[in-house]
Formats: structure tokens, sequence, C-alpha cells
């Protein structure tokens, strides 16, 4: 995983709350079993119509090209538990997504994938999104070492990656070192070793 | 001892490791893998070298993608290749496969339980967001992406924090006509599509315990619809009675230690939860949602809501978009929505005791002229035992299709999806844009509900239905 550690770039601001993973990736686009080419059909069905660009649409605003921050509202990643969301959001350049609340499981998706999450206030949000809106290309400086975002205009506002404080902390490390959850946990195997051998048998009998 | 809710009893029972200030490393018991998010796990544990530890506790099935007309043509290349790859990784890393020819294949959060792996007490994860359905059974059930799929399938653990617990209670007893679903869904109307983030939501009352498990299974699926990571029902006799003699359920004395076992999976007297929401079953009216959240549902004598009717700017807005996306007026009546297709299936609503239901609403009556309808069973073994008592051809004399097993119009990975413009009330568990087939427009409901819709031709009130 590519370690983050503080970006700066254009914000996209899509000022919606409750955007589900149908419309990050529509379901018809998950049958591919490849992890990479998802940036093409990030929103697609907001993106185009009968597959020409969408001129309403944000993302077809030529201002924001390059975008590397997205700005939404709350509940952001609402619905199915496909990572394609995540892969898309990230692989068309994103490397930030600022928002008052995340759904659970996208959430939990972006750090595997080096996607930051950035929870702040519903103010702060509603400034960054009223900036992005007003000038479109504004940039922001998102640094996770400092967990602050800042523009040029001398706008400071602080933000955590994760409500509870242990969990900040932590998913913050992995993101900041690009570190492998699985290698990590390989790491415990004489304590996951211990734990299954005090398992009941009928658990593990439990599938033949 | 400190009373423990009945997450903390199975939380506290699979904790690895646990440190102060980090996520715990839980064990997982049983392990749900379809088609759709597996792929590049399995190819992610090549690449690395890495091996399934225990193949023996992870089971799939193929269910997204399948087709439920002509099951053997998958005329889809990228369809048949993503089936094609569960097949293949199976048969390399040695984990049991429920596929197409197999009579116990059916959606996952289906089978699970049917097959009598879904047990109380459990950690039980799949890479789909509706695994909470597996709650119902006093298991702690959740969703997990790809990466998370690829974790367990590598070290058979969970990295986790613990999340706050919502006690959901439902008092006195359902009116009449009012199914679980509708439970669900005014559940979800009252705390919002977000309002249990971070929570895992415990479903107590009267009116809860007086749910059979498939009314049960209903309830915990839509959790996710309000947010929560999980959704769970403290076991109880008619947990086990449903379980016992199942093909994987415990058996003789190994029966006897795991029914030890469950009987104390319940909340402790006097133990907290971090917030308690407390529902009156007599309340609760059939419902159907009108936009395209599940949270924006109104009962079914009501009209769609004008958007200026809600408080914050956001709601208003989101309400706005959402008429026009499902091309709906503020104030027009909900019994006056006419529909051009009905589906009843999905992991939300498709046991045997669903299919009942709507077969009863349905029998020796007509689907309207201008409607298409169809009923996708939740698994071949519901299949078979709806033909054993008869269902499929009250469903099919009434003109409804009779499909094979498969998530399928739920959200339209197979060919049966919904064309643009169409109206359909569903049985499924998300009325999102597009969710059935690009600018489908979805209204959720009950069985009984979308079967009534689909003879009437429109909504009507499944109470007054009833008397008729």
């Amino acid at each position: 995983m590519e370690p983050f550690a503080r970006v700066t770039g254009v914000v996209l601001p899509l000022d919606r709350s409750n955007v589900d993973t149908d419309q990050i990736v529509p379901a018809r686009y998950l049958k591919r079993i490849e992890r990479q080419g998802w940036g093409e059909v990030l929103f697609y069905d907001w993106r185009y119509t009968d597959g020409e660009p969408n001129p309403e649409f944000v993302m077809n605003d030529e201002r924001y090209g390059g975008a590397a921050v997205l700005v939404a509202n709350r509940n952001f990643g609402s619905g199915s538990s496909r990572e394609h969301a995540v892969w898309a959001v990230r692989q068309y350049g994103i490397r930030a997504v600022i928002a008052p609340s995340f759904a659970d499981i996208f959430h939990k998706n972006c750090f595997e994938n080096g996607l930051v999450p950035v929870i702040m206030t519903q103010e702060q949000v509603d400034t960054i999104m009223g900036k992005a809106q007003g000038s479109p290309g504004y940039e922001l400086t998102v640094d996770l070492k400092r967990c602050e975002v800042s523009d040029a205009e001398g706008f400071k506002a602080p933000f955590v990656v994760h409500e509870d404080p242990g969990t900040h902390e932590f998913r913050r490390n992995t993101l900041l070192n690009g570190l492998d959850e699985i290698a990590l946990t390989l790491q415990q195997d004489e304590k996951i070793a211990a734990f299954e051998a005090k398992r009941p048998r009928w658990l593990a009998a439990g599938v033949k | 001892m400190k009373p423990k809710t009945l997450l903390d009893k199975i939380w506290d029972a699979h904790v690895v490791r646990e440190e102060e200030g980090k996520p715990s490393l839980l064990y997982v018991d049983l392990h749900l893998v379809h088609e759709v998010t597996s792929a590049q796990a399995f190819e992610g544990l090549r690449l690395a070298g890495r091996k399934v530890r225990r193949p023996e506790l992870t089971v799939a099935t193929a269910d997204h993608n399948v087709p439920t007309a002509e099951r053997w043509i998958i005329r889809d290349e990228i369809s048949r290749k993503q089936i094609e790859a569960l097949r293949a990784n199976c048969d390399e890393f040695g984990i049991q496969l429920y596929g197409m020819e197999s009579d116990r294949q059916g959606i996952v959060h289906v089978i699970g339980p049917e097959l009598g792996y879904t047990q109380p007490g459990m950690v039980i994860v799949c890479g789909d967001s509706h695994t909470s359905t597996h709650g119902a059974f006093g298991a702690m059930a959740m969703p997990i992406g790809t990466s998370q799929v690829e974790h367990v399938l590598a070290t058979q653990c969970l990295v986790q924090s613990r999340p706050r617990v919502m006690e959901v209670r439902v008092d006195g007893s359902l009116p009449t006509g009012v199914a679980a679903k509708d439970m669900a869904l005014g559940t979800i109307g009252r705390i919002g599509v977000d309002g249990g983030i971070g929570y895992a939501i415990e479903y107590a009352g009267e009116a809860v315990r007086s749910l059979s498990m498939e009314g049960r299974m209903t309830l915990c699926n839509m959790s996710i619809e309000a947010g929560a990571r999980l959704g769970m029902v403290a076991p109880d006799e008619t947990t086990f009675e449903y379980v016992k003699g199942r093909p994987f359920a415990p058996k003789g004395e190994d029966w006897e230690a795991a029914l030890a076992v469950w009987s104390d999976l319940k909340t402790d007297p006097g133990a907290a939860y971090d917030k308690t929401v407390t529902i009156d079953a007599a309340e609760l009216e059939p419902f159907v949602t009108w936009g395209t959240n599940p949270g924006q549902v109104v009962p079914v004598t009501s009209g769609v809501p004008d958007p200026d009717s809600f408080f914050s700017p956001a709601d208003r807005e989101a309400a706005e978009r959402a008429l026009e996306y499902m091309d709906l007026r503020p104030g027009a009546p909900i019994q006056q929505i006419s529909i051009d297709r009905a589906f009843i299936g999905s992991c939300t609503n498709a046991r045997i005791e669903d299919l009942r239901a709507a077969a009863e609403v349905v029998r020796g009556r007509r689907v309207a002229e201008s409607v298409r309808a169809m009923v996708v069973p939740g698994s071949t073994q519901v299949k078979l035992q709806a033909e054993k008592e008869g269902l499929d051809r009250i469903f099919t004399d009434a003109g409804f299709e009779w499909r094979e097993a498969g998530c399928s119009m739920c959200l339209g990975m197979n060919p049966d999806i919904l064309q643009p413009g169409e109206r359909c009330a569903s049985t499924s568990n998300r009325n999102f844009e597009g969710r059935q087939g690009k600018g489908g427009r979805t209204h959720l409901a009950s069985p009984q509900m979308v079967a009534a819709a689909a003879i009437a031709g429109h909504f009507v009130d499944i109470r007054e239905w009833e008397a008729r």
C-alpha cells in the first residue's frame, strides 16, 4: 500500500449526503475480477448520459480536473460492502475524502487502500464545500502527520480519520506507513494457534 | 461480575488479542464467500504466496451473478468468468463450494442458516453488507470488504474496533398485516439511514421475540440500511428449534454442549446499552418507500411527503432529488402509485415463509395486465420446498414468473433488471438510484404488500386486502 503523508490538490465538491456505493460503482460493473481499471467507472451513472459526459455533473467540469481531494456530505459510502467503490475513488486519483461521517464498511475499506477518510465537523465541511464550489480549482492540503487541512488563504482545521481516538491513532499509523495488515496479523500466529486450541470441538466440526 | 450485553459476551469469547487503544483481533468461526467480492482476495493470496488458514471454516456459493431463467447459459462472458474464477479458487484452496449445479446453492445469507452453518454465538463474516442477516441467531455477523476477505482467508481473524450497542426494543405485538419487513422499514424511518453508524443493534422486546427465525432474519438483514455494522437477536427456543437437525448443526452430545453455551447468550439484567430506541409495535403499519434510500419511507396510508416538510436543507434537497428521480409529486397517495414490475426475492425476503405469505395473497387471483411479476426463491432448497407445497403453481397460475435461486433483481448484476423509467414493487433491501437497473425506480415493501401490488397494479393496503 502506498504510504500517505501529505497531499495538496484540487478539491472536487460533491454536495450530497448518503452517497451510496451503487452510485460510486454501479453493480453491473462488479463482474470484473481485476483490481485495476476502476477509476473509469467512478460515479458512472451520474457522470455519463447515454455514454456521453453529463455536463451537469461536477466531475465533468474541467476546472476540477485532476482533483486529489473529494468533499461530500454525511454518511458517504453507504450501502454495499463492495471495496470496488474505494478502488474507483482511489484509482481516479483521489487521495483523501472529506465528510462529516462515513458509512462503516466504506470507512474500513479506505484504510486498506491508502485512501484517507478525513472526518471534520459539518461546519468545516460546509466551509470547504463552499470554497470549492465558489472558486473551482480551489486547492487544499491534507496533512496526515499533523492531522490538519489547510489552504493558501490561511484556512486551517484539524481532522481525525476515526472517531475513536485509539483507532484513529492506529489507522493513521498504518496509512502513514502503508502497512500490510495481513503481515501484521500473521505475526500473531502463536496467539491465533493458542485460541484455536481452546475452541470447542462442536465448533471446529461445524463445517465438513 | 459486571453485567454484559449479548455483544460483549460474543466479543469477549472471540478475542485473540486485545490491547488498550487499538482495534482488537477477533477469531472468525465462519467465513462465507461469494463470487463478486472474492476474486481479488484470492488473487492477493496467490501474489503473496499465502494459504487459506482454515478452509474448513470457509463456505462458498455463487449467487449475485447467476441467471435465474436459463441457469446453464451465462451469456454474459464477464459474469461467466467471475463464476469460473470462484470455482477455480475454491478448488485451488480447498474450499467447499455450492455452485450452480448443487441443490444447496442459493443466496449466501439464505443457505448459511438453512444448512445449519449459521449458529448462535458465532463470529461470522462475509464480503457482503447483508451479512447482518445471520445476527438473527444471536451471532455477531459482520460485512467486510475484499481486503478483509483476504485477511480472513489468510489468518481466520478480523481486525475490528468494538462497536457501541444500540437496543431497539419493539414492545407489544404486531398488528395483522404488518410484517417483519415493516418493523425493519419502520426502524430505519425512525433512526435514519445513518442513525446506526458505529453501532451494533440488538433487537429486543415482545414483538421481536414473537417473530419466526425468517422474520428475525429479515429484521437483522436491514440493520445495515440504518448504517449499523450488525444487528442481532438473542437466541431462544425459536432459534434452537430452527437450528436443530440441520445438516451442519451439532448433533448428539455436541448438541447438548452447544445448547449449554447458547442458553447463556443474552444480555444480562442491568447491562447498559449505549443507546435505546423503543418502538410500539401497535403503531407500525405496512410501509412503502417513496425515495432513493430506505429511510425515505411512509405508511401505505399516507402520501408522498413534500420536500418542504423536511427540517434540514440537506434532507430537503435529497427529497427533491429523490422525487425527481422517482417521478413522483408531493402529496400523491401511495396507493395511487402504479407499478410496472413486481419482484419477490433477495436475502431480505425470499425464504419459505416469505413465499408462503405472498402466495396466500396471490392464490386464485391474476397479476394485473400491465405488470410483469417474478418470484426468485432465496435458495434452491427454498425453491424445492415451495414446489413441494405447490406454491410455484399458485404463482404461475396467477401470471408470476417462477425462477431459479439467486440475488437476481435485488441488484441487477444478472440479466434480471429494470428498464429505464420502470417502476417496481420489490421485497429487496435497497431503493438506491439504478439499484435494480439503470433508471429503474424501486419501492420497497413486504412480500404481502408486493404480491398485492402485483395483482392490483398499484400499491394497496394489505390490511384492507385481507378483509376482501
